[in-house]
Formats: structure tokens, sequence, C-alpha cells
């Protein structure tokens, strides 16, 4: 943050920052957009640090969708913006961001979207804000920013068998509760954090906005760098790392050798419990998918436990890649082929089911398992509907027995 | 500014999906939002609350996603104020950017009850309740300058732009 002010600054001050890439979608654009014509002018400050995606209904899913679509697609091509990603060239924005090489350390990303703390994993200082906020950093390049207290999460300790990134920061959230962060970046520690795939720390640093936190983070290291070698990123920006003696507001400590497959149950996302203590809960739905757990290393776990199986009667199985890139990747492995052998239903890119909006909105009474990151009321749909979330190998484990299943009886 | 308004209470983490369901953000016309206010807490909400109603919460008030039509809902449905413990923090950015008063006020949801009237001063940074008198925390002069040009909107033109 402080890079972005061109000079130091500590916690609780208020700073204006220099923004470094900005991004919007189809339920936040075009609120932005009708900001930014009552400041005068909807001219972006600099079209090359614009990222627009569609990525909540694709494609439109009716007629009022496809107006707000077509509302950026003309926005896009009136401005030149090169990165607008239409249908087809889509995904998740939070997954694009990073796969497309936007995302790399050092930057300050803001989203018009609460899930933009995924890009921290990468050792961003990445936030979602909402759509007058966003107006004025379109108009301007500049955001004004509380700089936040840090909190230390450290996790340490091999994780055991059937237990993921998903459980590690869903036992995180159930430890401090849904505002247990508030206004507070998180910072990710440990070895267990060093030694996971850039994928896991996305999932953890996703969710840091269900804690409260304004980012999540990870220090970026070899593997990071490995990471935006292999994508072909070249680095813009001064890889920079928290501090060996910086001072937390307040620390946390894992093991995480103990930790155990968990769920986040109906419905809070810090109502979090063992996957033992409602094993057996009957699901109508399993999604496998979103920001959270929709990528091709999310797939990979899902469709070992699936290969072979097939989905409970009575039960439905929905799986959406977070991308094309993924979609085409999962494709290649011949995942995909694994889910609808066994009778999964596999919808294109985007977000989904995750937050009620279409592929998979669930009836009165129904329950979901789901590999996504909110379970509150209505989320998903219908308000009498419940969702558990769960790690993608979890909800796979849970649609082959049509309920809550631990996933270390199907793993090796 | 003083508010003075009768109060309906919420508990904690009340989170912007159940204040404005997503089902609802596909529009430009944002006369919709008022009308599914807190729907996901109490259906009939939109038509109880009337315009000059104060809303209550514990913590963490507007937690979840960045959806602004959350702090818009909460506006147009003519609520002068949201009062809260604390406050998830895009909610109370987007609550401010719009000229809705988001008041940190520890103690709060405690001192009062739905039907309560209250009496908001932000200039002495109290809030007068039956029983007794809370501190607000107070806002750094650029945001109560936002608020007092009634959103960011307005701010930006006269102040940053000078028109």
């Amino acid at each position: 943050m402080a890079r972005s002010c061109r000079r130091s600054v500590s916690p609780g001050e208020y700073v204006e920052a220099s923004v470094d890439l900005a991004m919007f979608h189809e339920l936040t654009g075009p609120l932005t957009l009708k900001v930014l014509r009552k400041l005068g002018s909807d001219k972006p400050w600099d079209r090359e640090k614009l990222v627009i995606v569609l990525d909540h209904q694709v494609p439109a899913d009716t007629v009022k969708t496809a107006e707000l679509h077509k509302e950026l697609r003309i926005y896009a091509r009136r401005w030149g913006i090169p990165y607008f990603y239409d249908v087809g060239r889509h995904g998740i924005a939070h997954q694009l961001l990073v796969e497309e090489g936007f995302v790399q350390p050092g930057m300050l990303i803001v989203g018009a979207d609460s899930h933009t703390c995924t890009a921290g994993a990468l050792g961003a200082f990445a936030t979602g804000v909402g759509s007058t906020d966003m107006a004025a950093v379109v108009a301007t390049g500049k955001i004004w920013l509380r700089v936040p207290e840090s909190m230390k999460i450290m996790v340490d300790g091999e994780l055991p068998k059937g237990v993921y990134a998903k459980d590690v920061v869903l036992h995180v959230i159930g430890e401090i509760g849904a505002d247990g962060a508030t206004y507070m970046a998180v910072e990710f520690h440990g070895s267990t954090i060093e030694s996971m795939s850039i994928s896991d720390r996305l999932t953890i640093c996703n969710m840091a906005v269900e804690m409260g936190a304004k980012t999540g983070m990870v220090n970026p290291d070899a593997r990071t760098l490995e990471y935006l070698r292999s994508i072909g990123c070249e680095l813009r920006y001064p890889v920079l790392r928290s501090d060996d003696n910086a001072h937390y507001a307040e620390e946390l400590h894992i093991d995480a050798s103990k930790l155990e497959p968990v769920v986040a149950c109906p419905h809070r996302v810090d109502n979090v419990k063992a996957v033992a203590e409602v094993e057996g809960t009957p699901v109508d739905q399993v999604f496998i998918g979103s920001c959270t757990n929709g990528r091709i290393e999310d797939l990979r776990v899902a469709a070992k436990i699936l290969k072979g199986r097939k989905v409970a009667e009575g039960t439905r199985l929905i799986v959406i890649p977070a991308s094309q890139r993924v979609l085409k990747e999962a494709l290649r492995e011949e995942l995909i082929d694994i889910f609808v052998d066994a009778g999964g239903v596999v919808c294109n890119p985007n977000c989904g089911p995750c937050l009620g909006g279409h592929m998979g909105v669930l009836a009165d009474g129904e329950v979901a398992i789901s590999t996504s990151n909110r379970n509150f009321i209505g989320r998903m749909g219908s308000p009498k509907s419940e969702v558990y979330l769960a790690s993608p190998a979890t909800a796979a484990a849970s649609a082959v027995e049509g309920r809550i299943t631990d996933p270390r009886r199907y793993l090796p | 500014m003083k508010i003075r308004g009768k109060v309906w209470k919420f508990g904690d983490d009340v989170n912007t999906d159940v204040i404005i369901p997503a089902r609802y953000l596909r529009t430009f016309d944002s006369s919709v939002w008022p009308q599914h206010v807190m729907e996901g807490i109490d259906p009939e909400f939109s038509k109880k609350v009337q315009p000059g109603d104060i809303i209550v919460a514990g913590r963490n008030f507007g937690c979840g996603s960045s959806r602004e039509q959350a702090a818009l809902a909460i506006k147009l449905a003519g609520i002068a104020a949201v009062v809260a413990e604390s406050f998830g923090w895009i909610f109370f950015r987007n609550a401010i950017n719009n000229g809705l008063p988001a008041v940190e006020c520890p103690g709060i949801s405690k001192a009062v009850e739905t039907g309560d009237l209250i009496e908001i001063d932000l200039e002495k940074g109290v809030v007068s309740t039956p029983r007794g008198i809370l501190q607000i925390k107070p806002y750094p002069v650029f945001m109560r300058e936002i608020l007092a040009h009634g959103g960011l909107v307005e701010y930006f033109k006269r102040k940053i732009r000078g028109d």
C-alpha cells in the first residue's frame, strides 16, 4: 500500500492510493457506468488497466441479463477496452485475472466484487468495492483506503489425507468467526501454505472476505514466481514481502496435521463442523465449481473420487469449471468424461448457482453441498433451501452417496 | 446533522444476500431494490418500513457480497441511517458513498428494541436512546463531507473537481 501512495503509511491512516488494475462484471459494472455518467464522463482513466468480465450469468439467461451484457459490450467497444472478456473468452473474473497474467506481486488491485481478494494469493493487495467506489477508480485511477491492521495466520504441518485448502480456510473462519478479521489484511504464513500450490492458495485467499478481511495475502515465493513464469507473465512491479519483524494486530496458529475434513453448515460460513458430525445428511444437489474451487486442481480431486462411480439416485451433480481455459484442460485430461459418466451435469464456465442465478437454483426445502464460498439464507435459490460448504473431495464423495460423506473413505 | 427515527432491530452478521437477494440484481431499474429490502430475513419488511426509520443491528452488518444494491435498497426504502456495532467494510463504504449514514456505535444493539425512537447526532457523535446516550465512532473529516454532500458523486463533483 505504501508503494501505491509513494510514501510510508501506518495502520488506521486514510490514504489515497493509485490503482494498478480495476475490474468489474455484469452485475456491478452497469451501476458503475451509471455513476460514472453522473460524474460527467464514463471515459476510463487508463483503458489498459481496466478488465471487464462477463461471468455471473453466462451466456445470458434472461432478457435483463442480456441487456446488462450488452451495456458492457457497447462500453468496451466505445472506449476500445482491450481486456473485455465476452462470452466464449470468459471465465470467473477472479480466475481470469490470475490465469491471464493480470495479477502480480506488489500490485494494488480493486474489483467491483467482494472475492477480488482471491488475487492476494500471488502477493497482490487486492480488494473488493462497490460500484460508486469503482466509478471513482475508473474516473481517476485512485481510491481512498484505510490502511488496515494486519492479522497473521500461521498454518504449519502436513495436511492429513482428505484435508484440503478449503478445509483449512473453513477451519480458520470457524475459529475466528465471520467478523474475526473485519477491516484487516490477513496474511497466511507457515509451512503448510508454503508447500501449497497456487490453486490452493487462491482458495484460501478467496475466502478472506468471509472472515471480514479487506484482503488475504500469501507472501510471494519461488513457487509464485515459477507460476508467473509458466504463464508467460513478465514482472512489472517490485516483489514485496511482509517484513520479518512486522507487527501484527492479531496472530493465530494452526497445526495442519490435526485438521480433518469440515463443512460450513447453514446458514453461516463460520458455522463450521467436522464432516463426521453431520455425516449422513441427505443432499439433493452437489455443486463443484466457483471462484473458490473451480480450478483444474479441484476438478482433478473430484474426478479421482467420481471415476468409475455413479452419482446417487435422487441427487444431482453440477460441475462448472471456473474458466474456458480450465474447461479445455478438463476436456484434455478427460475429466469431463468422468463427470458425465457418473451422471453429472457439466455447465459452461461462470458463477452458476453459487449466488442463485441459474444452472442449478435450489427449491424450497432442498439441501445442497457446494464448493463455493457462501451459504447465506437464499444464496443458492429458495430462502427455504440449505447449503453446506465443503472441499471438492467432500462434495464428490457426497455426490456418490447422496449424503454428506467423509471423503477419506474414497481416497487411496 | 441530526437524525431522529423509529428503530427496526436486526441481529449480527446481516449479509448483503439477505438485504437484497441476487435474483433482483439483474436490472437497471433501481426502484426494484427497495421493494425487496431485507427480504431474506423478513419478507414483509418493505411494506412495514416508513421513510425516516432507522435500522439498528449487531456486529458485521452488510457482510458478504460487494453489491452496492444493498445500500441502495436500504436508502431508497427511505431508511435514514443504519446504526450497528460494526459493519462489513464494503457495505460501510457503499453506504457512505450513497449518503446513507452507517453509524458505528458499540453497545447499540443492547440499548434499543424495535419500535424505540432514537436520535443520532453526527456532529456531537452520540446516539440518544431510551436507555441512555451512546458514543459513535467518529468519521474522518472527508467522510463527513461525503455524507454532507449526500454521497460521493456530489462530493466528487463539487469538492474534487470544483463544479
